[in-house]
């Protein structure tokens, strides 16, 4: 057994601010943060349901607050953050999946990311097709 | 090793991406701009009595405890890992506050719901 | 015909246990040729410049494993990745991060080590088989469920990728999962059950949050972030379905 002492002393690097050092992970921080966005308007509709359950005065108080330019405007931004979140999220899904065979060969992940925007375009167009035809 | 309870919040995670991812524009779209504008669809279509009736009705329950319940908890989890990555730690207090409030506000939800009637 | 030699400066991080506090960067002009590595422009540093500079290498064609460090910022193959691409600006060479420093390039990978066993990285039959029974039959589609996880060269580019891993140590991490799911994946392995308890845990699959930079670095496309998520519905599905379907049976 040796007498000298143990030279080694590994050297432990801090983690702060590593999500700034990397493009890669500023895209995944922005993607990640696309749910407080997601919970805001979960809250909007969830005051609208509280206010409903008050009645008509209440509720259309509501209402009005969402006719304020500055209400508009906080939308628009919730839409932009809805729509990275629908790209981002199917971009991701393939990840989930186990591997896929078609004809033998094996379904690559940008195809299944895709389809998945295809889809989530077509049913939000269509949910919006619905409410359009809405009668007065 | 002790088995992780992740996969109840993951699946609402999930459940609550997918739902927003196929929905959510069209929504805040309809919700925040065109109807307070009047823009596409009339002014009218949020109207107290047309929702209420949309809200007696169970689909309508249904719909509207889906959007808003899975939305929150969807974004419970991100927000819990989000916060562990910016190095805040997991503790009670964090959990209380990232699960909680989905929670309370689920309870309220179907409360709220409930409580209109069919 | 004599090329002009370019020279290019290489910023390498350094760290002696015994004469420094903390890691520093220093920097050496190293003359290269075209189709340099940043291993080779490593290796003239050692064998011209300064003879105390330690790092990992072997193999010198990406089969290895060894010579995994960060350069420029990206956990990177330092035999697989070329000075021209950085000329004329410097490159700046550091450790594996998310790895403690052993001295200068070499990290203290003992962690990663120790987990690769905890696995059960090796097929466990279904049933016990016998020599005169032959070999086991796969189809090529059987061949493909684990092909890609099992490229796996033990490089640890996708620790030094994984946030998480850097975050909390304790997580199993991109790589060990991925060949958790390479044997789980092969038709030829029963242990799948034996290896549940690892992934269900929050040190295995659920310490991940799809950041997917590991797959993004792994120079062999194993993919450990497909291996990781996939198994996240796999232990989904495990917790849910557990008093339904008992361990072992069906099996």
């Amino acid at each position: 057994m040796s007498t000298q002492t143990d030279k080694r002393r590994p050297y432990v690097r801090p983690m702060d601010g590593w999500w700034k050092k990397d493009p890669y992970f500023l895209r995944y921080m922005a993607m990640e943060a696309t749910s407080v966005l997601v919970a805001v308007y979960a809250v909007i509709l969830l005051v609208g349901l509280a206010r409903l359950s008050q009645g008509e005065a209440a509720y259309n108080g509501w209402l009005a607050a969402l006719k304020s330019p500055l209400s508009v405007a906080f939308h628009g931004l919730i839409l932009l953050v809805f729509a990275y979140h629908t790209w981002s999220w199917f971009k991701v899904m393939p990840k989930t999946m186990p591997m896929i065979f078609l004809g033998g060969k094996k379904l690559p992940q940008a195809a299944i990311t895709w389809t998945g925007v295809v889809v989530a375009v077509a049913v939000n167009l269509l949910v919006l097709c619905m409410l359009v035809r809405v009668q007065p | 090793m002790k088995r992780a309870n992740d996969p109840i919040f993951w699946a609402l995670f999930g459940a609550g991406g997918m739902l927003a991812a196929l929905v959510g524009a069209a929504l805040v779209f309809v919700t925040g701009i065109a109807a307070p504008l009047g823009m596409l669809v009339s002014q009218d279509l949020m109207r107290y009595q047309r929702v209420l009736g949309f809200a007696q009705h169970w689909l309508g329950k249904a719909i509207v405890f889906a959007v808003i319940v899975l939305f929150l908890w969807h974004a419970a989890l991100r927000i819990f890992h989000m916060l562990h990555d910016f190095g805040i730690h997991a503790g009670t207090g964090v959990k209380l506050v990232c699960f909680g409030l989905p929670l309370l506000s689920t309870i309220a939800a179907a409360y709220w719901l409930l409580g209109l009637g069919f | 015909m004599a090329e002009s030699t370019k020279t290019i400066e290489i910023e390498v991080l350094r760290y002696r246990p015994e004469q420094d506090q903390e890691p520093f960067y220093q920097t050496y002009s190293v003359p290269f040729a075209d189709d340099w590595s940043v291993l080779q422009g490593l290796q003239y540093i050692k064998d011209d410049l300064d003879s105390s500079l330690s790092f990992r290498w072997s193999c010198r064609m990406a089969i290895c494993g060894s010579c995994g460090m960060m350069i420029a910022g990206v956990p990177k193959l330092g035999c697989r990745t070329f000075l021209r691409n950085y000329y004329p600006g410097k490159v700046r060479v550091g450790p594996l991060n998310h790895f403690p420093i052993e001295r200068d390039l070499v990290v203290e990978i003992d962690d990663f080590i120790a987990k690769l066993e905890r696995i059960k990285p090796y097929i466990i039959p279904k049933q016990p088989r016998r020599l005169d029974e032959g070999e086991y039959l796969q189809t090529p589609q059987q061949l493909e469920q684990f092909r890609q996880f099992s490229a796996c060269i033990n490089c640890t580019l996708c620790y030094a990728a994984c946030p998480q891993y850097g975050l909390d140590p304790e997580f199993m991490g991109p790589g060990i999962l991925a060949l958790l799911h390479r044997y789980n994946a092969d038709s030829r392995d029963g242990a799948r059950e034996e290896r549940m308890e690892l992934v269900n845990a929050e040190e295995g699959v659920w310490g991940c949050t799809a950041v997917g930079y590991c797959s993004e670095v792994c120079p062999k496309q194993v993919d450990p972030a497909n291996a990781v998520n996939q198994n996240k519905v796999n232990s989904a599905k495990d917790y849910f379905l557990r008093f339904v379907t008992p361990r072992g049976a069906g099996k």
